[in-house]
């Protein structure tokens, strides 16, 4: 299967890691992955915090970068769920019927990597081993905009060698909001400071999540307070294997 | 001719009423956030009723079609409220009720004063009312000599601690047992039959202190003044829900009786209250059935008050509905589910939102009623979680909604000044940059500069502002030496 990945932005620049990690793992189950160069970020920022107009052109980026793919594959629920539930309002918003139509077909076609697996490949177990203690939250714009349900839980669930430990309140926010960061940062940080709370309540040495950006609030706190639990992506997770590091085939 | 311009409908106007903060959200919060006792009441409240709304909620198999049709009725009514209005009135004049349509606050206000005056009281008893408090009536009516008592357990423990709600219906979820002791014993025999001095902080003992004290003011008021949850159009029908049996007292024991009511609060016909009997009580205060619901329709002699006063409300709820976009906050059922559920709200109370609509409705519905420009950090009281639309029972989607509203707020700030703020700058260059790929590769070769304020920490422990906002809690990520489209560029 022909498959476009939408790194994010955030994977892109901070990250890449995370997008070496989900090629390899969308190889070792069969996908040809193909990184349309002309993409660069959803625009999700911009919406956000109310710079609609300056989206306009991101959108429309976006949308041209992705056309023609039967299947597009991100590894964040946020900037996928940007992408099914705002592109087509941000395009209507500008008064752009055509561009409405086109991002409302790609939207249509994109995935947050969990979906992908368990709903277009029909895979749970995906032949990977992770040797460690490791605690899941299910981030926000993955469980309530795009509904992704267990689908993360249960890929971690066949993970050789994991031990997966339940996170306390996990549907609570952990505060990263995006601008909201900074913008509320006391407010943030509290809520930080209870998500931390938790994860540290598990005893886990590795807090997982299916978003870079929620990893990179989380991991931020933990990493402040010395605290000794690293984050990791799911990708991460996932195109780990009995080998150790993810396997990147050269092109 | 010439063409007439739109000017606008008006919103709430400033100066009266508490829909407007003094502060902005981000620095009211950082007080509250402080506050450790705050901080320790509302995680436990809110904790306790968000499982037993879910409890409740999840026991009702056609829940997803209930919220359905309560959203879809109410925007039936939002789509002819002024047909609906209209016949409201003809309904309540008809059965001996007398209607009085109030532009805004301060119009609301001396209509209810001179009623009270008119019925020659200096003394009103209160049943629990968000419209009420939105226009600040209780001190419209201090100014005028006349003393509002409220009656409901919550909002009278706010009043005689001189002190404001902070919460839709549990207005003094802030405040905790000692504190409620400390303010009866302090406040009680100012205002009327003292607490007892041997009182404990039991909420038996509590309860008992306020129904002593509230007993005297029910007998003794000539007038009441109410809010309503529900109009039923087709009727004439008033509804007021509630747990305590104050408001039962409030409406049927004094001789007059004043309502003040906004526009938005109508239903069509007396069966589309089946809808949202069911949904209210177990939204909000997580019960199957509220305690007590009581309906009335004009007067009848020899039973009950024998004036009744419907004052209806705009106070910028028409230029609400002018909105396409957020006119959806006018379904709104005060049933505070969406507060409880927030995660901001249960960090920082009501009172940081600096509106009687405090969490994640009052972001929504204050900076409509005001105009965003007077509530303009409130629609960025949100990280957007989402979680607030899955309690809402009238399914408003106020993340969406919230995403409009800050639209708002940055299109009413743009060509204010030559020179653009910080923030357009860097999210107009921002946009630049991310609208080329080679922009954009440039832009993360770039960033590996910034490896070099990370020294050997492998970590960013402080960055310059804006983003010191950041760094002043959590440590950011060294840039990588190569991004993802260089290496894939390269593999």
């Amino acid at each position: 299967m022909r498959v476009a990945l939408f790194v994010t932005c955030l994977v892109d620049g901070l990250f890449p890691d995370v997008g070496k990690a989900t090629v390899a793992l969308l190889e070792r189950l069969g996908c040809t992955v193909e990184v349309p160069l002309a993409q660069t970020c959803c625009g999700q920022m911009h919406i956000n915090t109310g710079y609609t107009r300056e989206a306009v052109a991101l959108v429309r980026r976006h949308a041209a970068a992705f056309e023609g793919y039967e299947a597009v594959v991100a590894p964040s629920g946020s900037c996928a769920g940007s992408v099914r539930h705002q592109h087509a309002w941000v395009a209507d918003e500008a008064g752009d019927p055509g561009l409405a139509a086109a991002a409302r077909d790609v939207a249509s076609r994109t995935y947050e990597l969990s979906e992908f697996l368990v709903d277009v490949l029909g895979v749970t177990d995906v032949g990977a081993y992770y040797p460690h203690r490791v605690t899941y939250h299910p981030t926000c714009h993955s469980l309530r905009v795009l509904r992704v349900g267990d689908r993360p839980l249960r890929l971690l669930r066949e993970v050789g060698g994991i031990d997966l430990v339940e996170l306390p309140q996990a549907e609570a926010c952990c505060g990263f909001g995006g601008t909201f960061a900074v913008k509320n940062a006391d407010t943030s940080a509290a809520m930080l400071a209870d998500k931390m709370h938790h994860v540290l309540a598990t005893g886990a040495e590795v807090c997982s999540a299916s978003d870079s950006s929620c990893l990179l609030h989380i991991g931020g706190g933990l990493s402040r307070l010395r605290a000794g639990v690293r984050t990791v992506h799911l990708a991460e997770i996932l195109a780990s294997t009995r080998t150790g590091q993810p396997e990147v085939p050269p092109r | 001719m010439t063409e007439p311009v739109f000017l606008g409908l008006p919103t709430a106007p400033p100066g009266v009423g508490h829909l407007r903060g003094r502060r902005p959200f981000p620095e009211a919060a950082r007080t509250a956030l402080g506050d450790a006792q705050l901080r320790r009441n509302l995680a436990k409240a809110t904790g306790t009723i968000r499982a037993k709304r879910a409890a409740v909620v999840g026991e009702v198999p056609d829940w997803a079609e209930l919220r359905a049709a309560g959203a879809a009725i109410k925007d039936q009514v939002l789509a002819g409220l002024d047909g609906y209005l209209v016949q409201l009135e003809e309904q309540v004049t008809a059965r001996g009720g007398v209607v009085h349509w109030a532009r805004d606050a301060t119009e609301a206000n001396r209509i209810v004063t001179e009623l009270v005056r008119d019925a020659g009281a200096d003394e009103v008893v209160k049943v629990k009312s968000m419209a009420t408090q939105e226009i600040g009536l209780n001190e419209a009516l201090a100014a005028a000599g006349i003393a509002a008592w409220e009656t409901d357990l919550a909002e009278l423990i706010v009043q005689l601690g001189h002190d404001s709600p902070s919460h839709i219906l549990v207005p003094a979820i802030h405040r905790n047992r000692a504190e409620i002791r400390d303010i009866f014993l302090r406040e009680m025999g100012k205002v009327g039959l003292p607490a007892p001095a041997d009182l404990t902080d039991q909420p038996r003992a509590l309860a008992e202190a306020a129904r002593l004290h509230l007993r005297r003011k029910f007998l003794e008021a000539g007038v009441a003044i109410s809010g309503a949850n529900f109009a039923v159009a087709e009727t004439g029908t008033l509804a007021v829900v509630e747990s305590e049996g104050n408001g039962r007292m409030c409406l049927t024991l004094p001789r007059t009786l004043v309502t003040v009511m906004g526009i938005e609060k109508l239903v069509p016909t007396w069966r589309d209250l089946e809808v949202f009997l069911q949904l209210l009580p177990r939204s909000s205060t997580g019960e199957r059935m509220n305690p007590y619901t009581s309906m009335w329709t004009g007067v009848h002699p020899g039973d009950g008050p024998q004036a009744f006063h419907l004052v209806l409300l705009d106070n910028g709820r028409t230029a609400t509905l002018a909105d396409p976009q957020g006119r959806a906050a006018l379904r709104c059922i005060r049933c505070s589910a969406c507060l409880n559920v927030c995660p901001v709200y249960e960090r920082t109370g009501g009172h940081a939102y600096g509106s009687v609509y405090p969490g994640p409705i009052g972001a929504v519905l204050s900076p409509q009623l005001t105009g965003v420009a007077d509530n303009a950090s409130l629609p960025y009281a949100s990280t957007l979680c989402g979680a607030c639309y899955d309690v809402c029972p009238v399914a408003i989607d106020i993340p969406q909604m919230l995403v409009h509203l800050r639209s708002r707020v940055v299109d009413a700030k743009r060509g204010h000044s030559r020179v653009p703020s910080p923030e357009q700058a860097v999210m107009a260059s921002a946009a630049f940059a991310m609208d080329s790929p080679a922009r954009w590769t440039a832009a993360l070769r770039a960033s590996r500069l910034g490896r070099l304020l990370g020294g050997r920490r492998h970590r960013l422990t402080a960055l310059p502002p804006p983003l010191s906002a950041w760094t002043g809690t959590r440590d950011a990520p060294l840039p990588p030496r190569q991004s993802f489209r260089d290496w894939w560029a390269r593999r």
